[in-house]
C-alpha cells in the first residue's frame, strides 16, 4: 500500500436531504474510492450534514480552462429571455 | 435520595453496567491519543469520531449506574474520582496504542466483541439497558467497518504491515480470554436475562471474526491459559497511567466546567 502522502485526491459531495442534489463540499486523501466513502463520512458529515456521499477522484474531473471563461460564459450575459422568469410559482415549492 | 451507605438494591447490574461503560471510556482514551499523530489527518478523524461515540456511551452507561446506585454519584464521580483498583474495564482497553497496526488490532477485536453484545443486549430484559444498546449498536457497527477495513489494507498489504498486525494480534489475543470467561454474577445476570450467554457471545464474535482474519490472509491465535480479569478490577500496569492523564484536570480543578 502506498503512504498516505501519496494517496490520491478525491472530491466529495453531500446530498443533505431527500430530494436535493449533491453539493460539492470539499476533498480528501484516500488509498482508494471504499477508504474515500469512509474518511467522507468521518469528515464531513460529523454534524448530520447529509444522508447520501460521492466521491470522484479529482483527476478523473475535466474542468473548463478559466482562459475560456469569456467566451465560455459572457455570451451568456443579455439573454435575459433564457430566465424561466415569468411563470408564478406556488408557494408551498421550496426547494426549485 | 437514599445515604452513601445505603445497600444498592441491584449491586450485580450495576457492577455489570461499570464494566460496559470502564471498557468504552477507558478505551476512548486510548483512541484519543491517536489525535495529532495519525497516519493522515483523515485518521485523526475517524479515531476521533470513534473515542467520542464510546464517550457517550460510556456517559449514558455510567448515568445508569449513578441511578442503580442512587447514592447521588454523578458521570464525572465515576469517571474522574475512582482508582485504579475501581476500574471494572476489560483489560484489552488500556493497553498502549503500539503502532498504528497494534490499535487497529486492538480496535478490531474489541468492536467485533462489543457489537456482538450489544446487539444482543438490545434484547435484554432490563429496559434501560437495551434502549442504550440500540443507541451503541449503530456506532459500533461503523466502528467494525473501520476497524475490519484496516485490519484487511494492513494484513493484506505489504510484508511490512502484514507482520507488524500479525504481531499484534499474537499479542493481544491473551487479553480475548477474559472476556469470555464467565463469572458467577454475569451467569446469574445471564438467567434473569439482562445479560446475553457469555458462550453465545463467544460464538457470534468468533464468527464475525473468521472471515476478516481470512481476508486479511491472518491466522486466529491460539487460546493461552493465563486470564487477565480488568473486569474484576486485576489490570496490566497501564491503566494507573491512563488514569492519572485522564483525571489530572479534574482533579487539579474539582468540578470544573466547559
Amino acid at each position: 500500500m502506498t503512504s498516505p502522502q501519496d494517496w490520491p485526491l478525491y472530491e466529495v459531495f453531500v446530498r443533505a436531504k431527500r430530494g436535493l442534489d449533491h453539493k460539492h463540499v470539499g476533498s480528501l486523501h484516500a488509498a482508494d474510492a471504499a477508504m474515500a466513502i469512509e474518511h467522507a463520512r468521518d469528515l464531513y458529515t460529523r454534524r448530520q450534514e447529509g444522508v447520501s456521499l460521492w466521491v470522484v477522484k479529482s483527476s478523473d474531473i475535466v474542468a473548463s480552462d478559466p482562459d475560456d471563461a469569456q467566451a465560455l460564459f459572457d455570451p451568456a450575459e443579455d439573454k435575459i429571455y433564457r430566465h424561466p422568469t415569468f411563470y408564478d410559482i406556488p408557494k408551498d415549492v421550496e426547494t426549485l | 435520595m437514599s445515604a452513601v451507605t445505603a445497600p444498592v438494591a441491584d449491586r450485580a447490574l450495576m457492577t455489570y453496567v461499570l464494566r460496559l461503560a470502564d471498557t468504552a471510556l477507558v478505551l476512548a482514551q486510548r483512541l484519543s491519543a491517536w489525535i495529532g499523530h495519525s497516519p493522515a489527518i483523515e485518521e485523526d478523524l475517524g479515531c476521533a469520531n470513534i473515542a467520542l461515540d464510546l464517550l457517550g456511551q460510556a456517559r449514558l452507561l455510567y448515568a445508569y449506574a449513578g441511578e442503580l446506585e442512587g447514592a447521588g454519584r454523578t458521570e464525572d464521580d465515576f469517571a474522574y474520582l475512582r482508582e485504579e483498583c475501581d476500574f471494572l474495564n476489560a483489560t484489552m482497553a488500556e493497553l498502549p496504542n503500539g503502532d498504528f497496526g497494534q490499535t487497529i488490532v486492538r480496535q478490531c477485536l474489541l468492536d467485533l466483541w462489543r457489537l456482538e453484545l450489544f446487539e444482543r443486549l438490545t434484547q435484554s430484559t432490563d429496559v434501560r439497558l437495551a434502549q442504550i444498546a440500540a443507541k451503541a449498536v449503530k456506532e459500533i457497527r461503523y466502528h467494525v467497518r473501520y476497524s475490519s477495513g484496516w485490519l484487511v489494507r494492513l494484513g493484506d498489504g505489504t510484508d511490512e504491515s502484514h507482520q507488524r498486525v500479525a504481531k499484534a494480534l499474537t499479542t493481544l489475543w491473551p487479553y480475548v480470554t477474559e472476556w469470555f470467561a464467565e463469572d458467577a454474577m454475569e451467569q446469574a445476570l445471564t438467567e434473569r436475562g439482562v445479560a446475553p450467554s457469555v458462550a453465545a457471545v463467544q460464538v457470534g464474535f468468533e464468527t464475525r471474526l473468521a472471515p476478516i482474519l481470512r481476508d486479511a490472509t491472518l491466522t486466529r491465535p491460539v487460546d493461552v491459559d493465563y486470564r487477565w480479569f480488568g473486569k474484576r478490577a486485576q489490570h496490566s500496569e497501564h491503566l494507573g497511567h491512563l488514569l492519572a492523564d485522564l483525571q489530572s484536570l479534574h482533579r487539579a480543578h474539582p468540578g470544573a466546567q466547559w
